[in-house]
């Protein structure tokens, strides 16, 4: 019986029938595997929801801005500082990031409608604050209740001239945060994205996709301002909501997660002609490739010379560092559950270090994020994703520029394959890895038992679980509060960092002496009973 | 820090901000962690979920197992009947827990699912049970979520006999693990023999020992619950958590209970022992007064480091009432006490408590936030901080020492295992309160006024 069978088996005909599309074991360089369907109740998984994938992933990480969350308390509560997008306030400008603004809904505002009360709090929050801009998130019941989001958002701009935004992202919309970054990315396009002009002062990039954890944007923005480049805005970690106005000023979109930002990618690409590059700053190999990736599509003989000197002075700077993790973590194996990008580029990372990759799995990546961009045609969206506004838009006369065109980008594509190219996470994955979408906890558990991996990277969720079983677990959402782990300083921390978590002394103790070695002593007596016992 | 909150206060009706209460469902969860074999069960969209199990993970670095019935957009259509049906068959096949537990959320409640419709067309396997609370997240806290979910233990399961077993029925309110195991050492110390529901004890603070337990050794025994109806008393700590579970067992077999502050400090400590003498007909041990007294050595030891300090305290309301009853027993004031959770029965005993002390300038208010918290610190300043991890942007803002004790604190290690009740948690918070003033002072005095003893 194969690996993914072994587990598969104790499930229900019909749960089986199911996870058999998306467990599997990679047969050749890229198999099909179903993703991005509904949970399964019941299954305990990891997924989060709409609101998560639009609130706390996309818009949180705006500094600059009220993100008000419209809905009981709970949602905001959550959302509020638990993901490490790091901020500073830009000069005059304050940083909400860390403040949590909730309508705080009670039972009446369920019963008489909630609009009332989040008027009243815009009111309030313009009296105390004064942005420049609102963005409000819905929540579960606020789509049930039917509140009018979108007429009190164009009221706000009549009555205060700020810019409104309402995203209708209620936790039950499609099957996972990824619904809610498909809304946020939709709304920024209509309404953010193209409204400042601008004019970029050098080669210049926006970085997509980039929540700046731990600090990871400002990495890969000190190496790409060392090389000359003039970052316009990066989405939207650290991010401000006039940087992200201009980003359309930018010669080339850097995609760090596909997932989440894809849609703009394209988009940006139809309206304003902006080409994009699927990045990689995570691992030493792969920010070295992206950068050359990079010099290739502005063809710059100046800006080539300035990536390969800049290359070779990070390389030397870290040399020493990196190969002594190197001959700390060469052979170990690990397991990945991340997300929806992070599964993916810590492959890369780790094979910096001499580590394997056993296993991967994605909470919300779509097949395209497995497989690669050439199967989106053969995607068919189900009835649960039906109500996920597509958007369609057009090229913006006036705004619309190419730095290359199309025809030389497609003969470019030919050496650079992530040139408006995705290719998946698979074709870097050996054959015979056990790939799991919307992994739960029972595969979780079984897979670490069959694989015994020597480190597990997932989520706060496993964590602790993974732990009990004794074997290291680092969390590749938060970082365990560490990082950055992007670009090549990030590459040293993150072998600090798993080195210190498989050699720390503790793992030594976890079994009791008592447990091994006897401690009761004792002599054997004498029979005094004419040998009977 | 907090750099855009103006001293200046407004009158707000409608925003919250940086609120000092989490929704109902979380409190749910951990109540039916601290069930023995119990699957905690989320019925609505799986953020909630993950959110709630997230929270639990990082204030007690442990494993925080439960399930969800992944409302799609369909089933607020449809409703979630056939989800949970699915979700039940799926647990039992897949966990095998011995109990689910579910509890709702705003979505469920909003939608209107008949829960205990949908339960009792669930064929249940044999042995194995499955029972509900409503706990929708635009009524009260998390609070009120976890005595909704003690209630729900005590409606689904409790029987009688008719015969009384002698114990006592004892609901520790949304506590740590350490102070549900020093409220069972002094029940023990007492001789009484008890029931404690729930008990995260050994769930949410298990140990490591190279092999992960699902349903760890702790836990209320299902069995337990179902006995309740035989006992003789129940012991509310806390009257916010824990009198809805004691007043639905007097409801149905007219047990009859007893509220009391959560036992922090010594004034609430003692009455809990002299109520636990009262029931047990016993003496109380050599080994509690021999504490106690070495909580008032300490407290009249140290008296000058922290006689007539003003604290802002922040949190559940339970906690607070406890805590700014030991801070006025110790001579400090508690010059703002701020809870989330919206009950006027809050104000009220705060009111008393001020009036008991006879101290004067205290604000206590209920339905509050962190925001309205640091204003009235901008405007008159505090000397201490008392509350969970969120309040530590405050600290930071204006420089004040925070001792963290309640829910969620997210930002250290160590303290679920720790008590805050009885003398010993008494004299361990009076440990953590020192700390944080002396340490102050040892960081703000010119060189030559530097002590080597104090």
């Amino acid at each position: 019986m194969s690996k993914v069978d072994s587990v598969l088996d104790k499930y229900s005909a019909k749960v089986y029938k199911n996870r058999k599309k998306h467990v599997i074991e990679l047969e050749n360089q890229v198999d099909e595997i179903d993703a991005n369907r509904r949970t399964i109740p019941g299954m305990m998984n990891h997924r989060g929801c709409c609101y998560a994938g639009c609130k706390g992933v996309v818009l949180g990480p705006l500094k600059d801005i009220v993100l008000l969350t419209h809905g009981p308390i709970g949602c905001g509560y959550y959302s509020w500082g638990t993901r490490r997008n790091k901020a500073i306030p830009q000069k005059g400008d304050g940083n909400f990031i860390q403040y949590c603004f909730t309508t705080n809904l009670g039972e009446s505002d369920i019963v008489f409608g909630g609009e009332k009360k989040l008027r009243a709090a815009i009111d309030e929050i313009v009296d105390i604050f004064h942005p420049k801009a609102i963005f409000i998130c819905a929540t579960c019941p606020v789509g049930l209740i039917g509140d009018d989001l979108p007429a009190v958002a164009t009221e706000v701009k009549q009555k205060y001239g700020i810019e409104c935004i309402s995203f209708p992202c209620e936790g039950y919309k499609g099957v996972s945060q990824s619904a809610g970054h498909h809304i946020a990315n939709n709304k920024l396009i209509k309404s953010v994205i193209g409204t400042k002009e601008y004019t970029p002062t050098a080669h210049s990039v926006n970085i997509l996709g980039e929540y700046n954890i731990g600090g990871d944007a400002w990495e890969m923005e000190r190496i790409l301002k060392r090389i000359g480049y003039e970052v316009i805005s990066v989405m939207t970690g650290d991010g401000s909501i006039d940087d992200i106005r201009r980003a359309h000023t930018a010669e080339l979109n850097l995609v760090q997660c596909h997932r989440s930002i894809n849609y703009i990618a394209e988009m940006m690409k139809i309206q304003y002609g902006t080409a994009w590059i699927k990045a990689d700053f995570i691992g030493v190999d792969c920010t070295v490739k992206t950068l050359r990736d990079m010099a290739a599509f502005f063809n710059d003989p100046e800006l080539t010379a300035r990536t390969e000197a800049v290359i070779a002075e990070e390389l030397e700077d870290i040399k020493e560092e990196m190969e002594y993790y190197r001959s700390k973590l060469t052979g170990k194996k690990a397991c990945l559950f991340v997300g929806g990008s992070r599964s993916h580029h810590y492959q890369m990372l780790l094979k910096d270090f001499g580590i394997e990759t056993l296993l991967a799995g994605y909470e919300f990546a779509h097949r395209d994020d497995y497989e690669g961009r050439e199967v989106i045609p053969s995607i068919i969206p189900d009835a649960d994703l039906k109500n996920i506004e597509v958007l369609e838009v057009e090229k913006i006369e006036g705004k619309y520029k190419e730095y290359r065109p199309q025809s030389e980008i497609d003969e470019l594509h030919k050496e650079v394959v992530n040139l408006e190219d995705y290719p998946g996470m698979m074709p870097d994955m050996k054959k015979g890895s056990v790939i799991i979408d919307d992994f739960n906890h029972y595969e979780t558990e079984e897979f670490l038992k069959m694989l015994k991996p020597d480190i597990f990277f997932s989520g706060i969720k496993d964590k602790f679980v993974i732990q009990k079983e004794g074997i290291l677990s680092r969390q590749l959402h938060s970082y365990d509060y560490s990082g950055p782990y992007a670009g090549f300083k990030g590459a040293v921390n993150f072998g600090r960092d798993v080195t210190m978590g498989l050699y720390t002394p503790a793992w030594g103790f976890t079994v009791a002496p008592w447990k091994t070695e006897s401690i009761l002593e004792g002599t054997l007596l004498e029979a005094t009973n004419g040998g009977e016992v | 820090m907090l750099d855009l909150t103006p001293k200046e206060i407004k009158e707000r009706k409608a925003i919250t901000i940086n609120p000092s209460k989490t929704c109902q469902p979380v409190g749910a969860m951990y109540a039916a962690l601290g069930v023995h074999n119990c699957m905690p069960h989320s019925h609505g969209s799986q953020g909630c979920c993950s959110y709630h199990r997230t929270v639990l993970a990082r204030h007690f670095k442990e494993p925080a197992r439960a399930t969800s019935s992944a409302f799609s957009e369909g089933a607020c259509v449809f409703g979630g009947g056939s989800n949970i049906k699915t979700a039940v068959k799926n647990i039992f096949d897949i966990y095998d827990p011995e109990i689910i537990a579910v509890h709702t959320t705003c979505l469920s409640e909003t939608i209107g699912d008949d829960l205990k419709g949908f339960i009792d067309a669930i064929d249940i396997p044999e042995g194995k049970y499955v029972l509900h609370a409503n706990t929708p997240s635009y009524v009260g806290s998390h609070i009120t979520g976890f005595a909704n979910m003690v209630a729900g233990f005590i409606n689904g399961l409790s029987k009688t006999t008719g015969k009384k077993n002698g114990k006592m029925c004892v609901i520790p309110g949304f506590v740590n693990p350490g102070d549900m195991r020093e409220v069972k050492r002094l029940l023990k110390l007492m001789g009484v023999d008890f029931t404690m529901l729930p008990d995260t004890t050994g769930v949410l603070d298990a140990p490591m020992t190279g092999k992960y337990e699902m349903y760890p050794k702790g836990g209320t025994k299902i069995q337990d619950i179902i006995e309740l109806g035989d006992c003789e008393k129940t012991l509310a700590l806390g009257s916010f958590a824990s009198e809805a579970g004691a007043s639905a067992l007097e409801k149905l077999y007219k047990v009859p209970y007893t509220a009391l502050k959560m036992p922090i400090g010594i004034g609430a400590t003692d009455e809990l022992i002299m109520e636990l003498s009262k029931f047990s007909k016993q003496e109380v041990p050599y080994e509690i007064e021999e504490e106690r007294g070495q909580l008032v050595d300490i407290m009249i030891d140290s008296h000058q480091y922290y006689d007539g300090k003003k604290v802002a305290l922040y949190g559940d309301p339970d906690v607070l009432v406890a805590l700014s009853k030991f801070l006025l027993e110790l001579g400090m004031i508690p010059k703002y006490v701020i809870t989330g959770t919206p009950s006027s029965a809050f104000d009220k005993q705060m009111k008393a408590l001020f009036e008991e002390f006879g101290v004067e300038g205290c604000i206590a208010k209920q339905d509050s936030d962190l925001f309205e918290l640091h204003q009235l610190i901008k405007n008159e300043p505090v000397d201490l901080l008392m509350g969970g991890t969120h309040g530590k942007y405050i600290a930071r803002a204006e420089d004040i020492p925070l001792v963290r004790i309640g829910f969620p604190v997210l930002d250290r290690y160590v303290h679920p295992y720790m008590p805050t009740v009885g003398y010993r948690g008494a004299m361990r918070l009076l440990e953590l309160m020192l700390g944080a003033l002396m340490d102050r002072q040892d960081r703000d005095v010119k060189d030559e006024d530097f002590e080597l003893v104090m």
